[in-house]
C-alpha cells in the first residue's frame, strides 16, 4: 500500500460540536480510499458525536468537511446516505416483523402500481445478501427470527445497497459471538478490496489491531493521535486514551471506616452480571468502574432487588446476615437505597413538586392513619432543601424546573430521612455541571461521615479516583480486580476494564474460524 | 438537556404547570357550565325551572359515583370499560337475592355491592398480575359481567318494587338521599386523593410507576385496590338505579362507560395518568348532564344530541391538550 495509490475519500477539518459544553473540538482527520480507520477513546470521549456528524445525524458547530473532493455538508442522514456515506448504529434499525428482503429494500421496494414485485425483491435481496456472506439465509425469513449477529449483517447489507463509499460501524461486535465476529471481519476485508472506506468504532483494542490499518484516538473531545495501528501496543493506546493529567483533589473529611455493611456474594443474572462478590464497610466509598455495557447498572439493580438475581445473595446488617431481596421493598426494609442513573425515567416524578418527590418514600414519617400531614411534609422537604443546599424558589417548585444537580439532590434527599446504611449511586454526576459535581462529592463525603456505606458507579474514572477508597472494575459482567486507594493507577484501572473483553478476544483467536463458540 | 452551567435553579415560572388543579381550573369549568345554562335558558323558556333541576338531581347520582371511580382509574393510567355491565350485574344480583331468595333490602344491597367489587378486583388483579392493558381486560370483563347478569335474570327485567325508593325520593328541593350520598362520596374521594398516602401513591404511580417502585413502594396492591373501588362504586350506582327504576334491568348501563369516561375527561383528568381531580370530574358530570337535559328541552333529535355531545367531548380534550402543551412550553 503505497501512499500514492491512496486517495482521500473524506476529510474533516476543524470540526467541533458544542451543546451546553464543547463535546468535540478541532478535529482534523482524513479517510483514505479502501482503508479501515479505527476510532477509539474512553466513554464520552466524542466517538459517537464525531461519527454522527460524518453520518449526517448531527450538524457540527464549527469546521467543514470534504467528500470526494467536494464540500460535504449533509443536512440529514438521508442526504449523507444518498452521497454514499452510511452508518450502522449500535441500536439496529430493523423491523423484526418484516422479512429480510423487505427490510433490505424498505425505502425502495420494487413495485408496480403499489403491488410488490416479489420475484425481483427476492432476486435483489439474494444479491445484496451475498455481498455480506449471508448466502445461507432465505430472504423471506422474518428478521425477528434471526440471531442478533445475522441481524447486524442484514443492517450492514442494507447500507451497502446502492453507492457506499464510506461505512461507519459503531461498536459492531458488541453483541456478536466469536464466530459472527470472524464473519464480520471477513466481510470487512472484502469491502475494503472493493474500495469501501470504513470507520470502525470500538474500545476492543485487540479487534482494532486485527482489522484496522490506522487508529484515531479521541480524548475529551480532542483528537490525540492518528497513526498506523501497528506502531502502538495496547498499553500505549490505553495511555493515550486516558491522558496523563491528574484529577483535582478534594477533601472528603475524616471518616471512621467501620465494619462490613454490605457483603455481595456471587451475584449473577442472565450473563450480564457474572459471579460478582465484594464487601463494603460503613464509612467507605466503594467505586465500580468499567466500560458501558460491562454490567455496572445491572449489578446495582440486583443488589437493590429491582431485578431478581439468578444466583448469589447479599448480606447486610451488624452482625452480617443474609438478606433475601426480591424487590425494592425488601431492599428498603434492609436499609439499602438506590439512586438511579436515569433521574427522569426512574427517579423523579418530574411534573410534581420538590415536596411531593421527597415525601415519596417517606410517607410513614409524615402521615398518621394514612392521612398526609401537609405541615410535616413541608417541614421535611424544607429540612432536606436546606441540608442539601437545593437551589429552589420553594418546596412547591416543580422538579422539572430544577437543574440536573439540584434534581439529583432531591432524589438523594428522599433517602436521607430513612435509616439507609447502604446507598447505591449509579452515575451520580451524569448530566451535572462541574460546580454541582463538587457539591455532590461533598455530600457523598458527609454521608460516609454519618457511617453509611456507599457504592458508586461511574464512567468517569477520574471521578472515582477522586472520591473512592477502593475501586472494583467490572469487565464483561465480571469483577476483574479491586484496587486500593494509593495503589492504583489510571492505566491499571483501564487495563482491567478492557481485560474481560481481551479474554474473549483471546478465546476468539483460539477458536478456528467456523467453530461455534 | 443541560440548560445552564451554574448550579442555580431556574426561576419558578409562577404557574404551577398543568398537573395542578387549582381555582383557575374550577373557575374555567364552572364558567363553561354557566355559559351552557345561560345558552339553554335563552333557547328554551322551560329550561331554567324546578323540573329541570329536580330531574337532573334525580338522574345524575349514578354518573357521579361511577365518575369518581373512573377518575382514580385514569389517574393510575388505566381505564375500565366494564362499569356499565358491572352495574347491571350488581342490579341483577340484588333482584335475584330479593325476589328469588326472599332476602331483605340490606343484605341484598350488600350482595350487589360485593359482586361488583369482585368484578372490579378481577379486572385489577389480572391487569396487574400479567401486566395486560386494563383496556383489554375490562373489555373481557364487560362481556362476562353482562352475560352473568343475563343468566341470573333470564334476560328479563325484574320488578323489585319500592323497597329502595327512599334512596331516590326527594327529601327537600328535589334533592334525594342518593344525590347527597354521591356528593359525600365525591368530597371524600377528593380528600383521599389530595390528603392521604394512598392518594399520593396513586398520583405517583400514574406519573412514573418505575420511580415509585424504585422508591421502595410496591405499586401492585394500590393498583388492584383502585379497580376494586371502581367495582364497589359501580355497585353503589346500581343501587341508585334500582331505586329510581324500581326494577333491575340486565340491559342497564349499556354504553354507560363512554359517558363516564367522557365526564371524567371533560373535567380535565388526563388519559395518560398522573393528573386528575374528583371535583373537576364533578363539573364534567354536570356539563355532560346539563348538555343532555338542555338538548332534550330544546327538542333536539337523538342523532343531533349524539353529534353535539360527541363534539363537546372532542373540543374539551383539544382545549385541555392545548392548555397543558402551553404550560409545558412555559416551564
Amino acid at each position: 500500500m503505497s501512499a500514492s495509490a491512496q486517495a482521500a475519500v473524506l476529510s474533516v477539518s476543524g470540526i467541533g460540536k458544542t451543546y451546553a459544553q464543547p463535546v468535540l473540538s478541532d478535529i482534523d482527520l482524513t479517510l483514505m480510499r479502501g482503508e479501515v480507520l479505527a476510532l477509539t477513546g474512553e466513554n464520552g470521549a466524542g466517538k459517537s458525536t464525531l461519527s454522527k456528524i460524518i453520518g449526517g445525524l448531527v450538524v457540527p458547530t464549527t469546521g467543514n468537511m470534504q467528500f470526494q473532493g467536494k464540500p460535504y455538508k449533509p443536512a440529514s442522514r438521508t442526504e449523507a446516505e444518498r452521497l454514499g456515506v452510511r452508518m450502522v448504529m449500535q441500536e439496529l434499525n430493523l423491523l423484526p416483523t418484516l422479512s429480510v428482503a423487505e427490510n433490505l429494500f424498505l425505502d425502495n421496494l420494487p413495485s408496480r402500481g403499489g403491488w410488490i414485485n416479489r420475484k425481483r425483491l427476492r432476486a435483489d435481496a439474494i444479491q445484496a445478501m451475498a455481498q455480506v456472506g449471508l448466502d445461507a439465509i432465505d430472504p423471506d425469513t422474518l428478521v425477528g427470527e434471526l440471531g442478533i449477529g445475522h441481524q447486524q449483517m442484514v443492517e450492514i447489507a442494507r447500507n451497502l445497497i446502492g453507492d457506499c463509499h464510506v461505512l461507519i460501524l459503531d461498536e459492531p461486535t458488541a453483541m456478536l459471538t466469536a464466530r459472527e465476529v470472524e464473519m464480520l471481519f471477513e466481510q470487512i476485508t472484502r469491502l475494503q478490496a472493493r474500495g469501501v472506506s470504513i470507520i470502525y468504532i470500538s474500545h476492543r483494542l485487540e479487534e482494532l489491531a486485527r482489522v484496522a490499518q490506522r487508529i484515531a484516538v479521541l480524548r475529551d473531545g480532542r483528537l490525540v493521535c492518528v497513526e498506523p495501528i501497528a506502531d502502538y501496543s495496547s498499553e500505549q493506546l490505553v495511555t493515550l486514551m486516558v491522558g496523563r493529567e491528574l484529577g483535582e483533589h478534594i477533601d472528603l473529611g475524616v471518616r471512621a471506616i467501620g465494619d462490613v455493611a454490605l457483603a455481595v456474594k456471587g451475584l449473577g443474572r442472565a450473563g450480564k452480571v457474572k459471579d460478582v462478590s465484594f464487601d463494603v464497610r460503613s464509612g467507605e466509598i466503594f467505586g465500580i468502574s468499567g466500560l458501558i455495557g460491562a454490567g455496572r447498572t445491572e449489578l446495582l439493580r440486583l443488589i437493590y432487588g429491582a431485578d431478581v438475581a439468578d444466583s448469589g445473595h447479599i448480606e447486610v446488617g451488624s452482625p452480617l446476615r443474609v438478606a433475601s431481596i426480591r424487590s425494592p421493598v425488601d431492599a428498603v426494609a434492609h436499609g439499602i437505597a438506590l439512586i438511579t442513573e436515569d433521574r427522569k425515567g426512574e427517579g423523579l416524578l418530574m411534573n410534581q413538586s420538590i415536596r411531593a418527590n421527597i415525601a415519596l418514600g417517606n410517607m410513614a414519617s409524615i402521615s398518621s392513619n394514612g392521612v398526609v400531614n401537609g405541615h410535616e411534609e413541608t417541614r421535611l422537604a424544607q429540612r432536606q432543601v436546606e441540608a442539601m443546599r437545593i437551589r429552589s424558589s420553594s418546596t412547591a417548585q416543580l422538579v422539572s424546573e430544577l437543574s440536573g444537580g439540584n434534581q439529583q439532590k432531591v432524589v438523594i434527599g428522599r433517602w436521607l430521612e430513612r435509616d439507609c446504611k447502604v446507598m447505591l449511586f449509579d452515575e451520580p454526576t451524569r448530566g451535572i455541571d462541574v460546580g454541582a459535581k463538587f457539591d455532590i462529592y461533598t455530600l457523598l463525603g458527609e454521608l460516609t461521615r454519618q457511617g453509611r456505606a456507599l457504592v458508586v458507579v461511574s464512567s468517569d474514572l477520574r471521578e472515582l479516583m477522586l472520591i473512592c477508597d477502593r475501586i472494583g472494575v467490572l469487565s464483561d459482567g465480571r469483577l476483574i480486580d479491586t484496587f486500593e486507594r494509593d495503589s492504583w493507577s489510571q492505566d491499571e484501572l483501564l487495563a482491567a476494564a478492557f481485560a474481560g473483553y481481551q479474554k474473549r478476544d483471546a478465546l476468539l483467536n483460539e477458536a478456528a474460524p467456523g467453530n461455534a463458540l | 438537556m443541560k440548560t445552564s452551567t451554574s448550579t442555580q435553579a431556574l426561576p419558578a415560572t409562577g404557574k404551577r404547570s398543568s398537573n395542578y388543579f387549582g381555582l383557575g381550573t374550577y373557575l374555567g369549568l364552572a364558567g363553561a357550565l354557566l355559559a351552557m345554562i345561560v345558552l339553554f335558558s335563552l333557547l328554551s323558556d322551560h329550561f331554567l325551572s324546578y323540573e329541570t333541576f329536580s330531574t337532573l338531581a334525580n338522574q345524575i347520582p349514578d354518573l357521579m359515583v361511577l365518575a369518581v371511580g373512573m377518575t382514580f382509574i385514569l389517574i393510575i393510567g388505566g381505564i375500565d370499560l366494564s362499569v356499565g355491565s358491572v352495574l347491571a350485574l350488581a342490579a341483577s344480583a340484588v333482584s335475584v337475592a330479593m325476589l328469588g331468595w326472599g332476602w331483605s333490602v340490606f343484605p341484598a344491597a350488600l350482595l350487589g355491592m360485593a359482586c361488583a367489587t369482585l368484578a372490579g378486583t378481577i379486572t385489577g388483579s389480572i391487569t396487574v398480575a400479567w401486566r395486560i392493558p386494563s383496556f383489554i381486560v375490562s373489555l373481557g370483563v364487560l362481556e362476562m359481567a353482562r352475560g352473568v347478569a343475563y343468566q341470573m335474570t333470564n334476560s328479563r327485567t325484574a320488578y323489585i318494587g319500592d323497597s329502595f325508593a327512599w334512596l331516590s325520593d326527594p327529601v327537600a328541593f328535589g334533592i334525594s338521599p342518593s344525590f347527597i350520598i354521591a356528593l359525600l362520596i365525591i368530597l371524600a374521594a377528593q380528600a383521599v386523593l389530595t390528603r392521604t398516602v394512598f392518594g399520593r401513591y396513586l398520583i405517583g404511580i400514574g406519573t412514573n410507576e418505575e420511580a415509585v417502585r424504585l422508591a421502595g413502594i410496591n405499586p401492585k396492591p394500590y393498583k388492584i385496590v383502585v379497580f376494586s373501588l371502581m367495582g364497589l362504586l359501580a355497585g353503589v350506582a346500581a343501587l341508585f338505579q334500582v331505586s329510581r327504576l324500581e326494577a333491575a334491568d340486565p340491559n342497564a348501563g349499556a354504553g354507560l362507560e363512554l359517558q363516564v369516561i367522557a365526564a371524567v375527561v371533560i373535567g380535565g383528568t388526563s388519559l395518560m395518568g398522573g393528573r386528575g381531580s374528583v371535583i373537576s370530574t364533578f363539573f364534567g358530570v354536570l356539563i355532560i348532564s346539563v348538555l343532555a337535559a338542555g338538548l332534550a328541552q330544546i327538542g333536539a333529535s337523538e342523532p343531533t344530541k349524539r353529534i353535539i355531545t360527541g363534539a363537546v367531548i372532542v373540543i374539551a380534550v383539544v382545549l385541555d391538550t392545548y392548555r397543558s402543551n402551553r404550560a409545558k412550553r412555559q416551564s
